[in-house]
């Protein structure tokens, strides 16, 4: 068995199609004149416009426009007269067209993959696909059409590129097995969109494959069976069966509202940390978001992001949501969170220090662009401000107050926001959740972040293997926290919401039904998953499992309690 | 020649989609077009030029114009890497 990377869910059994780039040969001084070899050039880059053109209007209507436009961006790349004129010029010394189009391509790709910028770096491997297909296409060398392929295909490749994506075909192509690449490469994304099981990242995985291979992908766990018993195979044809039962089983709640057994509406929303994920996250069907980390686009730059950067993120988040809630946390920097640029010192108990509100409250020229943008953004659809990591009442409102004096500014200088914008409170630690019922009064809604919640009620470091077994949100001193915060949210009529790990946890569902949750917001996968389980509780029956788990004295206990409670309502 | 500095506050930078349009848009005109980006000059007709300049959004660039119709080229560039 080999492990990979889970890039694509589902379980695929069929043969293995080796992908392999191999190296193309050609030569490197010219017979022909300089001007046949020019020729030569301009008709393959003809052929390649013509080709890529056709593929990605094919890839637009099976994929998506963003995919199709990594394949017309080739053609412009191909297209660039500096690239012309330079190919040119290596023709006139005397090099085939060939040598000519592989030196300059190559010098390119080398200039972009020496660049510190993430996105520049990914375009050099776009060059190495757009200058094997030009080789390829000058020397008569066929590509191997995925589409074609037999069906119950297996590809095993080094990595997808762009142009391969384009010929893969649903019917013919059961898996997907790559020696690079992550969750979010271009493979991943692909394999996903097209609904392919696909384990990537598995080494040499070209080389210990063999074309014919009989093998099982397992995209749910990210391993791959070379050779599997008949045994191995049965096992495997069973739960791709379930897996696609269970998937159609889930499509039934797609578009349908989140209620409890007994008829009460909940919200479920989504977790994103970019605003690149808020449409798929709407396409997954969340009702809102819960929670847009912003972290990612102070950490993905190596200087603070702008006013107006943050603002068309914020802004784009929004648009795509309307009127439903976008609660977007500000700054939680700080803890395990690093930031250069910020100019942090190393704390000596860093979960302890100087993180998220307490930065952000000691630094306006980080803390006010970004409550600026939020405000800006707030015009254009249903945002909320959530304040991270508060212990106390104080912190609340000097958010508040930093946040009226922003209003009287963009009032002055004549700029639209929502004047009612809600800002709310994460409950994370244990100083919030024991004075939530005075933070109720200060703040339009809480959320309940049970990482860092379970990690400073049980005072344990969820990094230290020596103590990871108290991170647990069974503990009844964790269970008794997340109870406290939504009968207090309850008792002053706020909306009390969950964007931990724990709002997806199926054992968890009667609890937080029983105790009165208003809002889940969970990773988009765990959409539709988590609102067949909530719609599975009505309260009497939740409340039974709660007042048996609330209890007990231990964590096991706990857990021994909601997993009966789960076996017998959720059948597995 | 013109020459004139400019904050780019196209959201996206000028990466693979923005940098074709911007370059596509600059073939048009029979004006040299460079952009001078931390210390280094690239040639604003070229993507690839483009594309290995890594300009974000929010990065303040000089565009210079030399030719016939440098005011129009300018005022094209201006817009393409202001909007949003």
């Amino acid at each position: 068995m080999y492990k990979g990377i889970a890039g694509s869910e589902g379980i695929g059994i069929g043969n293995v199609v080796l992908v392999k780039s191999r190296e193309i040969a050609y030569e490197e001084s010219s017979a022909l004149s300089a001007e046949e070899e020019k020729k030569r050039f301009e008709e393959a880059v003809d052929k390649f416009v013509e080709d890529t053109t056709r593929m990605a209007e094919d890839m637009r209507e099976r994929i998506g426009e963003k995919e199709s436009e990594i394949l017309m961006g080739h053609t412009l790349m191909i297209q660039d007269p500096s690239i012309a004129d330079e190919i040119k010029g290596q023709i006139d010394t005397g090099l085939t067209a060939e040598a000519a189009t592989a030196a300059v391509l190559d010098m390119f790709a080398g200039i972009f993959a020496a660049t510190d910028d993430e996105l520049t770096k990914q375009r050099a491997a776009d060059i190495g696909d757009i200058k094997a297909r030009l080789l390829k296409i000058m020397l008569g060398i066929s590509d191997v059409d995925l589409s074609a392929l037999p069906p119950n295909s297996v590809i095993a490749a080094n990595d997808l590129t762009p142009s391969m994506t384009a010929g893969i075909n649903k019917d013919n192509i059961v898996g997907i097995l790559t020696e690079t690449g992550g969750r979010t490469s271009h493979s991943a994304i692909l394999a996903r969109a097209l609904e392919i099981p696909a384990v990537l990242s598995i080494e040499n995985v070209t080389e210990l494959l063999s074309d014919g291979d009989k093998v099982i992908v397992d995209g749910i766990k990210g391993e791959c069976i070379a050779d599997p018993t008949d045994d191995e195979i049965k096992t495997y044809t069973l739960k791709m069966k379930e897996y696609n039962e269970q998937k159609r089983e889930l499509l039934k709640y797609a578009g349908k509202p989140t209620v409890t057994g007994d008829g009460r509406v909940v919200e479920l929303v989504g977790n994103i940390g970019t605003a690149d994920e808020a449409k798929p996250a709407a396409e997954r069907d969340a009702e809102g978001i819960g929670l847009f980390r912003t972290e990612f686009l102070y950490m993905d730059n190596d200087a603070l992001p702008s006013e107006d950067e943050q603002f068309e993120a914020y802004k784009k988040a929004a648009l795509t949501f309307g009127d439903k809630p976008v609660i977007i946390r500000t700054l939680d920097v700080g803890g395990d969170k690093d930031i250069p640029y910020l100019g942090l010192e190393k704390d000596e108990n860093p979960f302890l220090g100087f993180r998220a509100v307490r930065f952000c409250l000691a630094r306006e020229d980080v803390y006010k662009p970004q409550l600026r943008a939020l405000l800006r953004a707030s015009a254009f659809g249903n945002i909320k401000i959530m304040i991270p990591l508060v212990t106390c009442v104080d912190e609340v409102r000097a958010v508040k107050e930093l946040v009226r004096s922003i209003m009287a500014e963009l009032d002055a200088e004549g700029v639209e926001y929502n004047r009612d914008i809600q800002i709310g409170v994460m409950i994370e630690t244990a100083a919030a959740s024991l004075i939530a019922d005075l933070l109720a009064k200060e703040a339009d809604f809480f959320s309940i972040g049970t990482n860092d919640l379970t990690q400073y009620t049980m005072s344990v470091d969820r990094g230290n293997a020596k103590v990871a077994y108290l991170y647990s949100v069974y503990n009844p001193a964790v269970l008794r926290s997340i109870k406290r915060v939504i009968e207090c949210g309850s008792e002053a009529g706020i909306t009390v919401g969950m964007c931990g790990e724990a709002a997806a946890d199926p054992l968890l569902a009667p609890l937080l039904v029983s105790f009165g949750l208003d809002e889940y917001s969970v990773n988009p996968v765990s959409i539709l998953k988590t609102r067949k389980n909530i719609s599975l509780w009505t309260k009497a029956e939740a409340d039974k499992v709660a007042a048996e788990a609330m209890s007990c004295a231990t964590e096991s206990e706990v857990k021994a309690v909601l997993e009966k409670a789960a076996e017998s309502k959720y059948g597995a | 020649m013109i020459s004139k500095n400019i904050v780019v506050t196209n959201s996206e930078g000028l990466h693979m989609r923005p940098a074709g349009l911007f370059t596509k848009a600059m073939a048009q005109f029979d004006s040299e077009v460079t952009i001078k980006f931390n210390d280094k000059s690239y040639n604003g007709k070229s993507i690839m030029n483009v594309i290995a300049a890594c300009i974000k959004c929010g990065s303040e660039i000089t565009v210079e114009c030399d030719g016939p119709d440098e005011n129009e080229a300018m005022a094209k560039a201006e817009e393409m890497l202001q909007e949003a």
